[in-house]
């Protein structure tokens, strides 16, 4: 028999269903991995303990035929989702100590399935960041290596605990959240799949807010049809986030198999861009065959503002975060650092409590926003949106879904990016579609020359994740999957 | 739009983080970077552009102005650094 780690969701679901293993024996086979890949610093805190109790409680439910859609699967929570009780600090210094006495909308949906908490994952601090760099708690390593190295890769971010832990095997499936790119960038830098879905598709509520305008909560899993397993459990029409859209959700999983025949896939022109590596763009290349060889039709489009995206997001993400992290004033929650008044009791507690990207991206916010900049910058920004959003209205009259890479590079040393606008070129595919609120997936397509994953974007229309699954499903037929070798 | 020291001085204090005198250079070089970098929008026409508010059309949910929730001042202080009584303590305020 296989080791129970290396099922996916779907194949452990089904071995559950037919009792050839218990939901207990599923979590300590999970348990003991983590155990052994702490090398990788995914994991901020493990909960061995409650995973054993809520994988008793599934055990009892099967008995009974109770099960729930994801009854016993084990999965990773990034640690910017409320888990009642237990560590959720965004990976983040002045949330010391923090433990929520509620839990977030999405992991409820999660555990009303019957799925098993693990622990919390590693996260660049407050979702900021692009390489994983940022976080309190260290930088998380990717399991994949270059071919004929040892040195350590980032497994890209803000989710690269999440990635990195389901590309080790250590645990199923993983909640992430993507404001920028934060899901679709680090599962194409380790091989695994990420959906950013429609915003308002799932619930914020009990979500650590960074941007609240663009912050999306979504999976990363081992292949497609996880992904969508996932999806449909986390997605929900919440009364606590009143941007949470009532519009029903999809069996997705349906649609995994269904041929993609007449299907118009666009290939935006403005995503060649200078300096992309050449491997990039022949997969991107090799990709569009792919689905025209299963039946798609391959439309060139034009999104004209697509540059405009990321400088116009590093204006409102930062003043939507200078705003949202304001309630880290030492005084509710987590770390306080005392003053000789209550300004520099603040002062100080922010000053030792954020690091150094959340303290520029905060003071950016500021600026932005501080009278007389308002005008020039943020509503200029909020402008740019309303391009890129048309961008898109206008390429729906063509095609029914895009295709572009994920990322501009296959993974980075740590410190090999220090500039922070060379970091920020990281999102510059898919930022994009944050801006438009779309929903957007990237599945890995292939290998680089040195043995990295590389990833594609396939961006939907809104609410139309079903059809990212379908087309994502055929490109992982056509691409294959790719796992880490086992170093550690 | 650049930022000089006394600017960023000021932002820092607007945004309630001490920033020590060595880091106010390096803090200048950066935001610079970033703000010189984010100027490439003056390229856009944005004449007769509404600004995005929504980026999903629907409607403003409202709901019945009633109490659906609270109730537990000691859940609600129990993360904080100092309380007392279900209070939050901060240092003093008005002399």
């Amino acid at each position: 028999m296989t080791s129970l780690t290396s099922l996916t969701i779907a194949a452990a679901r089904d071995g559950l269903k037919k009792k050839a293993f218990s939901a207990r024996e599923l979590t300590d086979a999970y348990l003991e991995a983590m155990a052994k890949a702490r090398v990788l610093n995914a994991y901020v805190v493990e909960t061995p303990e409650q995973a054993r109790a809520m994988a008793a409680a599934s055990d009892a439910r099967i008995a009974k035929s109770e099960a729930g859609a994801l009854e016993g699967i084990p999965l990773g929570i990034k640690d910017l989702f409320a888990t009642k009780g237990v560590h959720t600090q965004a990976a983040s210094h002045v949330l010391d100590g923090f433990k929520p006495p509620y839990e977030s909308t999405v992991t409820s949906n999660l555990w009303r399935d019957g799925a098993v908490m693990l622990g919390k994952l590693n996260m660049d601090e407050f979702a900021m960041g692009s390489s994983n760099e940022t976080s309190y708690y260290g930088n998380v390593i990717n399991p994949w290596r270059r071919r004929n190295s040892n040195a350590a890769l980032v497994p890209g971010g803000s989710s690269g605990g999440s990635a990195s832990a389901v590309a080790a095997h250590i645990c199923a499936g993983a909640t992430a959240t993507d404001t920028g790119g934060s899901i679709r960038q680090p599962a194409a830098f380790t091989g695994t799949v990420g959906i950013k879905p429609t915003y308002g598709r799932c619930s914020r509520w009990g979500v650590v807010a960074f941007a609240s305008s663009l912050d999306q909560a979504g999976p990363i899993a081992r292949d497609v049809r996880d992904a969508a397993i996932l999806l449909k459990s986390m997605a929900s029409v919440d009364a606590k986030d009143t941007t949470s859209v009532d519009h029903p959700v999809p069996d997705y999983e349906a649609v995994i198999g269904k041929p993609i025949k007449g299907l118009r896939v666009g290939i935006p022109r403005e995503y060649r861009v200078d300096g992309t590596p050449a491997e990039i763009d022949a997969l991107w290349d090799k990709s569009a065959k792919w689905l025209k060889e299963q039946g798609a039709e391959i439309v060139e489009i034009s999104l004209p503002h697509t540059k405009y995206a990321l400088p116009a997001y590093y204006i409102v993400a930062p003043a939507e975060a200078s705003s949202n992290l304001a309630r880290y004033d030492g005084v509710r929650y987590g770390l306080r650092v005392p003053g000789d008044d209550i300004v520099s009791m603040y002062e100080n507690t922010r000053a030792a409590g954020f690091g150094r990207e959340v303290q520029r991206r905060v003071m950016i916010g500021t600026y932005v926003l501080s009278a007389g900049y308002y005008d020039a910058y943020y509503v200029r920004a909020q402008k740019v949106r309303t391009l890129i959003k048309q961008d898109f209205d206008k390429a729906w009259d063509k095609v029914d879904v895009v295709l572009t890479p994920a990322t501009p590079s296959p993974a980075f040393a740590p410190g090999e990016i220090t500039d922070p606008v060379q970091m920020y070129l990281n999102d510059i595919f898919t930022v994009t579609v944050n801006m438009a609120g779309l929903p957007g997936i990237s599945v890995p397509g292939g290998l680089s020359e040195q043995g990295l994953p590389m990833g594609l974007q396939l961006i939907g229309k809104p609410f139309d994740e079903a059809t990212l699954f379908q087309v994502g499903h055929a490109i992982e037929e056509a691409a294959g999957k790719f796992e880490a070798p086992k170093w550690w | 739009m650049s930022v000089d020291q006394k600017t960023v001085r000021r932002i820092a204090h607007l945004a309630r983080i001490k920033v020590s005198e060595e880091d106010v250079p390096r803090l200048e070089g950066e935001l610079n970077s970033i703000l010189h970098w984010i100027e490439q929008l003056n390229e856009v026409d944005v004449q007769g552009v509404e600004p995005l508010t929504s980026v999903v059309a629907m409607e403003m949910k409202k709901r019945q102005d009633v109490v659906t929730d609270g109730h537990y001042p000691t859940d609600v202080t129990k993360n904080a650094p100092a309380s007392e009584d279900e209070f939050f303590m901060v240092p003093k305020v008005v002399e």
